[in-house]
């Protein structure tokens, strides 16, 4: 439940399509381009009626594709402008390209971004397959568990994006969160405006008296520095991401980090897990730690840099822990945020946890309490010796045999 | 012996891949070319069209020496022309100053 934390703040009903439409209206960008997809149409729409009706003063561009929005937000942001998009499954495979080259360009673009599942089969429902698959294109990933977090994060990304030079996409979960309506704390407009604050690029092509070249070919002798650049621009990002988190705290008094602990400080078990489904695996928390069960959970907040070495550290002292991602990598092996987590685990020495990784809810596909006390109960077991680890990625609430 | 060329490091290149401006100059991208256009001072009117349509900058201009006109083509920059022929077509069809030749390799 949200209670209202800031002193001005107004509690409202929102979904988290048009908490994310708020943000961007108090944002105020000078440039937003997007094509519309479901489940992300929301956004872009309201934002759009906001313009039409003179509530902000964006240049809204409709463009004819997602990789149109995603070049049309570039060539915005190269020009100078603090620009934005929106977009989903589909129309973010469509933008693929031009996510690297916002990357590569360091351009502090922000995009909205619904986690939808990405065709074949067809299907408009939540999971985190589009934004998962695009988890190595050097764009900073802040996944939301409601529609609160999705604006609170909205606002942050600004100032993340345009202090790491690096784009940030900030995601709901299709639907769940996109489309349900929950109270939310939306804060006065000044307030907003006064925390993003302006955008002053260093270089602009606008300023037409310093040209420049950008986007040039580099061969073997120039691409691998630039490249090194952006994998140290997502390093170096951290801090910006927890300095800005702090600023956040400061003025409006919600606190974020790179993911929340829930019951974590004497937890035996544990589940990680990003997005929606943390909120469910809240309250199966609350009911085991009733029967003296000591479950905890990770709610991934920034997958993009991902903190490997605090959240190795927070793993140390559980027996056993259970990674839930939302996407599959069909890669014959584990899930992505599996593989970050294990991977941090023993690059930090830890090894004594045992980790398993199951897939659920794609395609949208329900995961209900039962689904993850079966989980709990598993961990409780193989954190006791009565139960091995699964060494393979098993899967929640499929029908397989 | 050549001297090691410094390459600048990570740490010392701007962010983002920028270079300063107009450098395709230095590169010589005329060997590209398979057609070249062959430009005939006589029959040129000085319109500058084909100076316009020019995607490069491989038209070369000047002020008209004898002060009839302001800027007219004076020949064609054969170091960056990659033979596109726009110049070609697009000068006026009753002047057809610019013709296309296979370029000798």
């Amino acid at each position: 439940m949200v209670k209202p934390i800031f002193s001005k703040g107004k509690i409202v009903a929102k979904t988290g399509n048009e908490m994310m439409a708020e943000a961007m209206r108090q944002i105020s960008p000078d440039v937003v381009a997007a094509y519309p997809i479901t489940p992300a149409t929301e956004i872009v729409q309201i934002f759009s009626q906001f313009v039409a009706d003179g509530k902000v003063p964006t240049e809204f561009v409709a463009v004819e594709s997602e990789h149109s929005a995603m070049s049309a937000t570039i060539a915005a942001s190269v020009a100078g402008a603090r620009a934005m998009t929106g977009t989903s499954s589909q129309g973010f495979a469509l933008m693929w390209e031009m996510l690297y080259i916002a990357a590569g360009l360091r351009l502090p673009i922000v995009m909205a971004e619904v986690n939808r599942a990405l065709s074949a089969p067809i299907n408009i429902h939540g999971d985190q397959s589009d934004t998962m698959g695009a988890r190595d294109a050097g764009w900073i990933q802040i996944y939301s568990e409601d529609p609160q977090e999705a604006y609170d994060n909205m606002i942050q990304s600004v100032r993340i994006a345009e202090a790491a030079k690096l784009p940030t996409m900030v995601t709901t979960d299709g639907f769940i969160i996109s489309h349900c309506m929950a109270a939310a704390e939306v804060y006065p407009d000044e307030d907003v405006k006064e925390f993003v604050g302006t955008y002053n690029p260093d270089r602009k092509l606008l300023d037409y008296k310093r040209p420049f070249t950008l986007g040039s070919i580099e061969m073997q002798d120039y691409y691998f520095e630039h490249r090194y650049q952006l994998a140290q621009a997502q390093r170096d990002a951290k801090k910006i991401i927890l300095d800005v988190a702090k600023d956040f705290k400061n003025k409006f008094g919600r606190e974020y980090g790179f993911y929340e602990k829930y019951k974590m400080d004497d937890a035996e078990i544990a589940i990680v897990t990003i997005g929606s489904a943390a909120g469910t695996t809240k309250a199966v928390i609350n009911e085991l730690r009733e029967k003296g069960i000591k479950a905890g959970l990770i709610k991934i907040r920034i997958f993009r840099p991902f903190p490997a070495d605090e959240i190795a550290k927070d793993l140390a002292n559980v027996k056993a822990v259970a990674v839930l991602d939302r996407a599959d990598s069909c890669s014959g092996t584990f899930a992505p945020v599996y593989s970050d987590v294990v991977s941090a685990m023993y690059a930090n020495g830890v090894t004594g946890p045992k980790a398993e990784n199951y897939v659920y809810g794609l395609g949208g596909r329900e995961i209900d309490m039962n689904h993850i006390k079966d989980v709990y109960m598993h961990l409780d077991e193989v954190a006791k010796g009565k139960a091995q680890a699964s060494k393979t990625v098993e899967y929640i609430n499929v029908r397989i045999k | 012996m050549k001297e090691q060329e410094h390459k600048p490091t990570a740490a010392e290149l701007p962010a983002g891949g920028i270079v300063e401006a107009g450098t395709a100059a230095e590169f010589k991208t005329g060997p590209w070319r398979s057609i070249k256009p062959v430009w005939n001072k006589d029959k040129c009117i000085g319109c500058l069209t084909c100076w316009i349509y020019c995607p490069d900058a491989a038209i070369q201009i000047a002020q008209d020496p004898a002060g009839k006109k302001g800027m007219i083509v004076v020949g064609i920059d054969y170091d960056h022309c990659k033979g596109c022929g726009i110049c070609s077509r697009e000068c006026p069809p009753k002047i057809s100053a610019i013709t296309m030749e296979e370029e000798k390799k």
